[in-house]
């Protein structure tokens, strides 16, 4: 008997190892290397949370108790993939072309992106879930106390209840390292999928080890195996229920869609929609070898255990009982494997849900629907899931507690499954029947959850816990049709089945009854299209209206929730593909389309569209494209389509030139206001020269102190206009390519130390602008023209000096490098630069504004050019609460420290 | 427009596709009325022994497997040749 300790050991060990493999494949897909980690392989591997630990150990105990019954919990989800042509691919594709995350934002963003609907789900979702946790967290106690009491008919042990904690607590700590270590666009987690699909090759390996050992080590060979199975009093004989051999494999495969873990690594972990072409029969291969012994092991657990033993604990009693504790050891690890991996998976879909459409909901509420307030979102949606992932997990055990972990717990699986397929109607009717409504899916997902809770789950704390012992014999107040188990008076149905016809069959009725007789909304008849056509990739209907929205607001909420440089390349490419430079698209339709979903993916389709919508002003549907979308003739819509791509073009292109036009405009009207401001710079020094020099010369006497400070008068005037002429010259030099750089090589903080104390020299003592820098990312070596760098770096750092007008003027100089480039930015936090005036200020003499400071308007124009020698760029960065410029570098000219 | 017409024993490869697709969809139908089928075993004075009733489900569950891969590995092939647009639904 291996001692309680090493168990333990040998649990740390193998989480550990757990962590290390999520860790590498992480870093491994940080690095950009997916390439088998997200393979058709590890897809399938992952789709094996199906197999929990209620599986892994109460297949056996339930082949034991009902013989081949238990096949009916994988005959489901085998069906489910045979079909996948028919179902899953369809449902894979519109998650991901509409960025859904999980199976409630499915239903919400189906009917209308539905707030109510999404909670609903969550909602059910969550009771579905808990009961389902508390099991997986009964099945690793049992396993411990199995080690820990040789006596297999004993008592449970004493410190179960810790055991419990303790693996709750792990596993909760496991999931919020791993499933939120990043608010990820695309809501993908490699290292806990990765995790998965190893723990997915471990169960399936321990329970081969066990079955393998049985047939040939005790059963003597197959043969022999098969006579003493028709030899088992107990099993010998196909004594089955068809009710209930149908109606659970019915209820297994509506799990199988509707369970939020499996819609998690099914549809949202999904990297490529050709990956369901493998799972289609290989996780049917996977299951059929996981319950490929499961009667053997039965049946000679039967055999061989003293009457009274659980049968739930088979898998691992066996091998003990019969010496082999390497063998127990790793039938202990494959359960314990099953029961992790569903907590984890679980805990991510329901946080994930929480977060999206209760949590967030709420919060953007509460702090007073100000979508484009400036700050980060995304550490509220990250501490939101982390709290939620673990609300659930501490759920799961305060349920076992509860519970008291006893064989009711044990009938819990079926009973939480027929809760979960309550989904069922409203998902199948929304991906195939364009005329399902919001209010039917709304009132079919009630009925069904009311019909479940009244004759499945509350029944399920055994009579006289939540229901009395009358209710359950005569019904709610004496009413014999409201029987829990015998509704309208049908009884005699074996219980669960009697739960699933009548729950399921009066949500699908009245789901269908009130679609048929409410009106949905445009946006819900835009979605349903949508969804109903996702196979026919059509071009398909737009949602916004564009016209009101202001892009730079828009920005500022993309920043907080997608992360600043995702929202800039986000917005930067989607101006690229209007022809438009810089970082500001025009709010197009298709644009508003494209940054919806972007934030769906990370905040759930209904908060993404509200957030939108706050923006936008609630321009969503015309009557045209709704016309369009219930015109059937494809040509129609395909002319049309044609004719407004190209009105939109030509729009496009008499902007482009409209905006062409106005720069010149604006040039021509600079130059000669720069050609007087120059004149007018010039004469000024000269006046004041000409005008001490004549006193010099003509009045004599002067004393001593007079004659000093008139020459240095003259002195510093003649120096202002050489400065001037200077950087004329500078520029003109740079400008017609005529300048020789000196490249050296020398460290980014020591460049930025200096110009930042040269820019600030002429300051009063305690400076007042404010100057943030972040020393360690500045840790950079540099190979280019230092001094020419230097130069542009004072430029902004004095800029920023003379013209932040806050009234703590403070400026932030961030570097990080990415995509291969050199990336620092010189944010003040002054009014910034207006929008009109941002796409002249790199000319030549533009100005912005009253020149209190007195340049020339040319040290961007110099910057810009000295970029441009050196490689790099300069560009204005919009929507970062001041002015804000980035200065991009090849990263060729920068390297790590040594 | 007549260049851009696929020859005729592309026109036939597709035309496979499609009947390639309808099996696929066929399938799972198929698995129910086979995994139902023991259902109505009830000769031979109502006994029908556990092992036989085990042997013919995972034989019944093995050749659908092989059925699955066999077909989705054509419909894979098709795929990879003529791109999404030859894919049926």
């Amino acid at each position: 008997m291996p001692s309680l300790n090493l168990l333990v050991a040998v649990c740390l060990g193998y989480v550990a190892f757990l962590f290390l493999v999520a860790a590498a494949a992480e870093r491994a897909a940080w690095r950009g290397r997916v390439g088998w980690l997200r393979g058709p392989w590890v897809y399938t591997l992952s789709l094996s949370i199906y197999c929990t630990a209620w599986t892994f150990y109460g297949a056996v105990g339930y082949a034991a108790r009902s013989g081949l019954e238990y096949l009916t919990i994988y005959l489901g989800p085998t069906l489910i993939m045979l079909g996948w042509w028919w179902g899953l691919r369809k449902l894979v594709r519109i998650g991901r072309a509409q960025r859904i995350t999980s199976v409630a934002d499915l239903i919400s963003s189906r009917y209308g992106k539905s707030t109510v609907l999404a909670v609903a789900v969550t909602l059910l979702a969550v009771v579905g879930t808990t009961p389902y946790i508390a099991l997986q967290l009964q099945s690793v106690t049992l396993s411990f106390a199995a080690f820990a009491h040789p006596d297999p008919a004993g008592p449970p042990s004493a410190d179960a209840d810790a055991t419990a904690l303790w693996v709750a607590a792990g596993l909760a700590l496991f999931t919020v390292i791993f499933g939120t270590r990043n608010l990820d666009v695309n809501e993908r987690h490699h290292g806990v999928v990765m995790a998965i699909a190893v723990e997915a090759v471990v169960k399936l390996c321990a329970l081969l080890a066990v079955g393998v050992f049985v047939v040939w080590g005790l059963g003597g060979g197959p043969s022999s195996m098969l006579d003493r199975i028709d030899a088992s009093p107990e099993l010998a004989r196909w004594q089955i229920d068809g009710a209930r051999w149908a109606g659970l494999t019915f209820l297994s495969a509506a799990a199988f869609l509707c369970l939020p873990r499996m819609f998690h690594v099914m549809v949202v972990e999904n990297e490529d929609e050709g990956h369901l072409r493998t799972a289609a029969w290989a996780f049917p291969a996977y299951v059929l070898l996981m319950s490929l012994f499961v009667v053997p092991i039965a049946v000679v657990g039967l055999d061989l255990m003293p009457a009274g033993a659980n049968p739930d604990l088979f898998v691992l009693t066996v091998p003990l009982a019969s010496g082999q504790e390497t063998l127990a050891m790793l039938s202990f690890l494959g359960g314990f494997s099953s029961a992790t991996s569903m907590v984890i998976v679980a805990a991510i879909a329901l946080s994930t849900m929480v977060s999206n459409h209760i949590v967030m909901p709420i919060w953007l509420r509460a702090a007073g629907g100000g979508a484009t307030r400036s700050g980060d979102v995304r550490h509220v949606v990250l501490l939101a899931r982390r709290v939620s992932i673990v609300g659930v997990v501490f759920l799961g055990y305060l349920y076992y507690r509860l519970s008291g972990g006893g064989t009711a717990l044990a009938a819990i699986g079926l009973v939480a499954f027929a809760g979960l397929a309550q989904v069922l109607p409203a998902m199948v009717g929304g991906l195939f029947w364009r005329g399902a409504t919001r209010a039917g899916a709304l009132a079919g997902l009630l009925t069904g959850f009311a019909v479940w809770l009244y004759t499945s789950f509350l029944p399920s704390f055994g009579p006289g816990v939540v229901l009395s012992a009358g209710v359950m014999a005569d019904g709610i107040l004496g009413q014999g049709w409201l029987v829990p188990h015998a509704l309208f008076g049908i009884g005699g149905m074996d219980p669960l089945i009697h739960s699933v016809l009548w729950s399921l069959t009066l949500n699908t009725a009245v789901f269908l009854a009130v679609s048929l007789l409410s009106f949905p909304q445009p946006l819900e008849r835009l979605q349903g299209a949508q969804f109903v056509s996702a196979l026919n990739a059509a071009g398909s209907p737009r949602g916004w209206r564009g016209g009101a929205a202001q892009t730079e607001d828009l920005m500022v909420m993309a920043q907080r929730i997608l992360g600043a440089a995702e929202a800039q390349a986000l917005f930067r490419r989607e101006a690229g593909r209007q022809g438009l430079r810089g970082y500001l698209p025009e709010p197009t339709p298709e644009f508003l389309e494209v940054l919806e979903r972007e934030l769906a993916g990370s905040v759930g389709a209904a908060t993404a569209h509200a957030m939108v919508g706050q923006i936008v002003g609630g321009l969503t549907v015309s009557v045209e494209e709704l016309m369009a979308v219930a015109d059937e003739t494809a040509q129609m819509m395909e002319y049309s389509a044609k004719l407004e791509s190209q009105r939109r073009e030509l729009a496009r292109t008499a902007r482009q030139l409209r905006e062409a036009n106005e720069k010149l405009t604006r040039l021509s009207v600079q130059k000669d206001a720069f050609l007087s401001q120059i004149s007018h710079e010039l004469r000024t020094p000269m006046t004041s020269i000409r005008a001490f020099s004549e006193i010099l010369r003509d009045a004599g006497g002067l004393e001593q102190r007079d004659q000093a400070k008139y020459a240095s008068i003259i002195h510093d005037e003649a120096l202002r206009l050489t400065r001037l002429l200077d950087d004329l010259l500078d520029l003109s030099v740079l400008e017609n390519g005529q300048v020789s750089l000196n490249i050296r090589e020398g460290g980014l903080a020591d460049l930025l130390d200096h110009a930042v104390a040269t820019a600030l020299a002429g300051e009063a003592a305690g400076a007042r602008l404010e100057v943030r820098r972040d020393r360690d990312a500045e840790d950079l070596r540099l190979v280019t023209d230092l001094d020419r760098l230097s130069q542009v770096f004072i430029n902004l750092v004095a800029n920023a000096r003379k013209y932040c007008d806050a009234d703590a003027p403070k400026l932030s100089i961030r570097v990080a490098e990415r995509d291969g480039l050199l990336i620092v930015d010189f944010i003040d936090n002054g009014s910034g630069i207006p929008v009109d005036a941002q796409d002249v200020i790199f000319e030549k003499f533009a100005r912005v504004g009253d020149q209190k400071a007195g340049g020339a308007g040319l040290g961007l124009a110099i910057c810009r050019e000295i970029m441009g020698r050196l490689g790099g760029t300069i560009t204005y960065l919009p929507g970062q609460g001041g002015a804000a410029f980035r200065l991009g570098l090849p990263a060729r000219a920068a390297m790590a420290a040594q | 427009m007549t260049d851009r017409s696929p020859p005729v024993f592309l026109q036939r490869e597709l035309y496979r596709a499609r009947r390639l697709a309808d099996a696929a969809r066929l399938l799972p139908i198929l698995g129910a009325c086979l995994f139902a089928l023991p259902l109505l075993w009830r000769g031979e004075g109502g006994e029908v022994s556990t092992s036989r009733a085990m042997l013919y489900l995972f034989a019944v569950w093995a050749l659908l497997i092989l059925a699955a891969a066999l077909l989705s590995r054509r419909l894979g092939d098709i795929r990879e040749r003529h791109g999404d647009g030859a894919e049926p639904d």
